[in-house]
């Protein structure tokens, strides 16, 4: 049988490719019309305050362009390799420069830069930000747990490692927060918040919330501190304005307060109910 | 417009070599042998042959660790290694990967082979002041690595060694001081390697090698070397401080004595910052002459890439509190925006590099390859750390691993350059063409390896995992990204034994000749390898493409700062 | 030499206003510092090549019409084999191991350093080996 005449290679090909092209594009402009044109996530979350919304949104957009733009080099480049493969051994065109398009890729990104900045400068203003608060909490690192004040009242919570302790704080106002270090620089991240801001030793870092949900959030040491550095877990509880009032009643018994308070020392103590013994099924290593 | 043509002028003659002397281990006519002629050689080829052996072992060390960690990081609470070695081996793995492997190969490497050949030199301006870089980077490597052998182990307070953690009460014993001694000895092989640099293309290039005509490997060098003078003295610095602090009683750091620990951050980054545009710049250079020679076209907008370069240089000395955007006193909005501009001057690149590739006739050998997949990783880890110049975005990726795939990212994209200018160059320096077909394995194993790398890494550092953290037992669900994380680099290690067997397997098997890929560089016009003094015969040079103008008379560039008595027409093809 | 002293000095110059800018802007002493340290470094070298440039010939390196015979004859002095970086070397290794294992090591740390520091000014100045 006589293998049939083919069409002219390059007309089969272009062909093709402004099929796939097309295909390629007209799939994922689908999936943003049927998400009922919700902006995806790209990985970020609203989470729980005011700050960590307004946080979350500025990532969107940033993710937005930053998917545009990356998509369109992509194409690009995709486009140059496949387009220009070599099919011969003539020597191309030998064009060193296109004045107007040097240009306007320079400026264009200027541009786009000086957006971006504008955006974050908002966001930042606000996150930022301290006014004043009827709450305020100490926040104390120390290697390798968490201690938690409450000025003005009794109110103290300590733990160190995997105790996990449990920072409890009001939804619906400003809590202040004053966070420092007693030894080396450690990390206060809390995921749901979207923020973490180092502690210092020496220095008072400030910042405020404004949760707007009740609900419990990890947190953990972000910043390396040591050997149990990566077990510096604690929680953040966010509870009702009443809850937390009656959370800080629950110290008002001076003598448990103050014991608790000699207790807790902010130098690590070796137990076994921090670091579980070698052979425990909780394997923690050496 | 003849003079492309006359004859390549003869070199003046090596002078005479000196008396013979009678002495064991010398050879009469030719100067010592064996052993002693490594140690004593001057010659810049040799001198980078040295490094590119010795940074490539660094990398396979350091890639070691890497396995381990991804190892201990298989299981939520895994036990593999104490939490003691774990931060040693991050330490270490940063340490040996940053001061040992990509420094040293960016400008110790490639460049000490390379630059003196493309500008026209005999060899580097000060040949025993380079020889003394390897020295001291070779004894700094040992003294880095000897930590591991030390009672208390090598230093684990991370590769930046934030005080007040690496002070003597935090980290005492011998490995945070080893640590401190081998990057002294590595800072200054650094220094002097930048010195050399800046001498050498200054003063040693050839008749007509005008600036504006010099490759824009070499040109990526010069700003790399200015970068080397202006950073390195800062950290060589900051690590005296914080040797003082640890042993003479100095509170330079500490709070107790009136110190600030935020100063150790200031100075490190500082130093830090430029750092990375130190790394990076040399391999842009690599992937620029090998993406114009495989698209078999000019560089294009050769005077915005040396723009580029110098504007990255220039505002990479303004952002390095961009590390510490989470210390809650730095300037957010100067670093923030000062941050966000450099990635016009990288856009610039990028397109340049497009540019360059269109309309050309592209040949896919492995070099280009590598450089291809360069320009694309590059894309994806240059567009993350946009996020992270915004403050507001870095407070919640900061010491998650959404920075350390950024940074892997870029990285990768680097080795990705690098192993392009090994499968480049290697013919030039060793006259023998590597196995195109390993080189092109290793290319697929090494580029989606690095993507299934680092993608998991950035969906793991949103969902709030942090960096240097042996374990996660809160999270158990982050093990099934850990994994794939761990799969892509176990396809990154894979691709280095390919390229380990492939200089095995192509030994002295493919002679190359003095220009296999018809490239258009000065470097390409001498044989390969190239003899002592690097050129019997120098052509005309009248743009920045003298060896392609010689061979390619009628596809000539038009030439940048060309004679104003001669005229040459940008030809019609 | 006018194109390299351009460069130096137009980099100075972005770190003097970078320095200015940021300084007074933030107050902040460790990176103004750096910052103008910068400048000065730039400064340094560019402002010498910039004075050099007006009163010295133009070099075949940067005439661009230049000749290859141009370039003939001497160019520089490139010693060939030389025992000094590699004692430098390993004199500076014992320097720094002294600062980790001990004084002491700086008897062949510095004795090292001396000995190659004036053996490779003799050999410079004897025109060193090929």
């Amino acid at each position: 049988m006589q293998t049939p005449a083919l069409p002219p290679q390059g007309a089969t090909v272009r062909a093709r490719r402004w099929r796939r092209l097309r295909r390629a594009v007209a799939l994922p402009l689908a999936a943003l019309a049927l998400s009922g044109c919700t902006v995806p996530s790209f990985g970020a979350s609203a989470g729980a305050t005011s700050s960590s919304k307004s946080v979350y949104h500025l990532w969107q957009w940033f993710s937005i362009l930053a998917v545009i733009i990356g998509a369109f080099v992509c194409l690009l480049i995709l486009y140059a390799v496949l387009r220009y493969r070599r099919k011969g051994d003539n020597i191309p065109k030998q064009s060193q420069y296109h004045i107007p398009l040097e240009l306007a890729y320079t400026i264009v990104p200027i541009l786009i830069v000086f957006g971006l900045f504008a955006a974050t400068l908002v966001v930042e203003n606000k996150e930022t930000a301290n006014p004043p608060t009827n709450v305020t909490i100490n926040v104390n690192a120390f290697q390798w747990g968490w201690k938690f004040t409450y000025p003005g009242t009794n109110a103290f919570v300590y733990g160190q490692t995997t105790q996990d302790p449990v920072m409890v704080m009001p939804e619906g106002e400003n809590v202040h927060f004053n966070l420092t270090s007693s030894d080396v620089i450690h990390g206060f991240y809390v995921h749901d918040f979207n923020f973490s801001r180092y502690a210092l030793p020496g220095v008072t870092n400030e910042f405020t919330f404004y949760a707007d949900k009740t609900g419990e959030h990890f947190g953990q040491c972000t910043q390396l501190c040591g050997l149990y550095h990566g077990l510096m877990f604690f929680r953040v509880k966010v509870v009702s304005q009443s809850q937390y009032a009656a959370w800080i009643a629950t110290f008002n018994n001076p003598a448990d307060a103050a014991a608790a308070k000699a207790a807790a020392k902010t130098t690590y103590q070796q137990t076994s109910a921090i670091v579980p013994a070698k052979g425990s099924t909780t394997k923690f290593g050496r | 417009m003849t003079d492309l043509l006359d004859p390549p002028v003869q070199l003046p003659p090596v002078p005479p070599a000196h008396e013979a002397i009678e002495e064991h281990g010398h050879d009469a006519h030719h100067g010592p042998t064996g052993i002693l002629k490594w140690l004593t050689t001057t010659d810049h080829k040799v001198i980078g042959l040295s490094y590119t052996v010795t940074s490539v072992i660094m990398l396979v060390i350091g890639g070691a660790f890497a396995e381990i960690i991804r190892a201990q990081l298989s299981t939520p609470n895994g036990s593999l290694v104490s939490f003691a070695q774990y931060n040693e081996l991050f330490t270490m793995h940063g340490s040996v990967m940053i001061y040992l492997f990509a420094g040293p190969f960016a400008f110790g490497a490639l460049a000490n082979i390379m630059v003196p050949i493309q500008i026209g030199a005999p060899d580097m301006a000060f040949p025993r002041l380079n020889a003394l870089s390897y020295w001291l980077y070779l004894t700094g490597s040992i003294t880095l690595l000897s930590g591991f052998f030390t009672a208390g182990g090598a230093a684990n307070f991370g590769w930046v060694a934030y005080a007040p953690l690496s002070n003597s009460i935090n980290t005492p014993g011998a490995g945070a001081d080893l640590w401190i001694g081998g990057l002294l000895l590595t800072g200054f092989s650094a220094i002097f390697t930048g010195v050399n640099l800046v001498a050498t293309i200054f003063y040693l290039r050839a008749p007509g090698m005008t600036m504006f005509r010099m490759p824009i490997f070499t040109w990526n060098m010069l700003v790399t070397a200015i970068l080397i003078l202006l950073a390195f003295p800062v950290l060589t610095a900051g690590l005296v401080m914080l040797y003082c602090d640890r042993h003479f009683g100095t509170h330079i750091f500490s709070v107790q004595g009136g110190g600030v620990p935020v100063l150790w951050q200031h100075i490190f980054w500082f130093w830090g910052h430029p750092e990375v545009y130190i790394l990076a710049l040399p391999f842009f250079g690599m992937a620029t002459e090998i993406i114009a020679v495989f698209s078999r076209k000019p560089v294009f907008g050769y005077k915005g890439m040396v723009f580029a370069t110098l504007s990255i240089a220039a505002l990479s000395l303004g952002v390095w509190a961009h590390h510490m955007f989470t210390t809650g006193v730095v300037l957010l909005p100067f670093f923030s925006i000062m941050s966000l501009l450099i990635a016009v001057p990288t856009g610039i690149k990028i397109f340049n590099w497009i540019g360059t590739m269109w309309r050309g006739e592209i040949w896919f050998s492995t070099a280009m390859l590598m450089a291809i997949g360069f320009l694309v990783t590059f894309l994806i880890g240059g567009l993350t750390g946009i996020y992270l110049a915004s403050p507001p975005l870095d407070f919640f990726t900061h010491d998650t691993y959404f920075v350390v795939a950024h940074f892997h990212s870029v990285v990768m994209a680097l080795v990705l350059a690098g192993m392009g200018g090994l499968y480049y160059w290697g013919p030039k320096i060793t006259g023998y063409l590597l196995n195109e077909r390993i080189g092109k394995l290793q290319f697929w194993f090494l580029f989606i390896g690095s993507q299934v790398f680092t993608f998991p890494l950035y969906i793991l550092g949103l969902e709030g995992m942090p960096r240097r953290v042996a374990v996660y037992p809160h999270d158990p669900q982050w093990k099934f990204l850990n994994d794939l994380s761990t799969f892509g680099a176990v396809l990154i290690g894979v691709s280095t034994i390919l390229f380990v067997v492939n200089v095995a397997v192509s030994w002295k098997r493919y002679p190359a000749g003095d220009n296999p890929w018809d490239a258009q560089t000065l470097e390409w016009f001498t044989t390969s390898p190239p003899p002592h003094h690097n050129f019997y015969r120098l052509p005309q040079i009248r743009s920045e493409r003298p060896t392609w103008d010689f061979h390619h008379p009628e596809h000539r560039s038009v030439g940048h700062g060309a004679h104003p008595d001669e005229h040459h027409e940008v030809p019609a093809s | 030499m006018r194109v390299e002293a351009k460069i130096l000095l137009g980099l100075g110059l972005f770190f003097g206003l970078m320095c200015a800018v940021y300084w007074n802007w933030s107050l902040e002493n460790a990176g103004g510092v750096m910052m103008f340290a910068g400048m000065l470094l730039c400064f340094l070298p560019g402002g010498y090549y910039y004075w050099w440039s007006r009163r010295m010939r133009a070099r075949p390196e940067d005439d661009p019409g230049a000749t290859q015979a141009q370039g003939a004859g001497f160019v520089g002095t490139f010693p060939g084999t030389s025992i000094w970086p590699f004692t430098l070397g390993m004199g500076a290794f014992f320097v720094v191991l002294a600062l980790v294992f001990g004084i002491w090591f700086l008897v062949p740390g510095l004795g090292l350093v001396v000995w190659a520091l004036l053996g490779g000014t003799a050999e410079g100045r004897r025109g060193g080996k090929y």
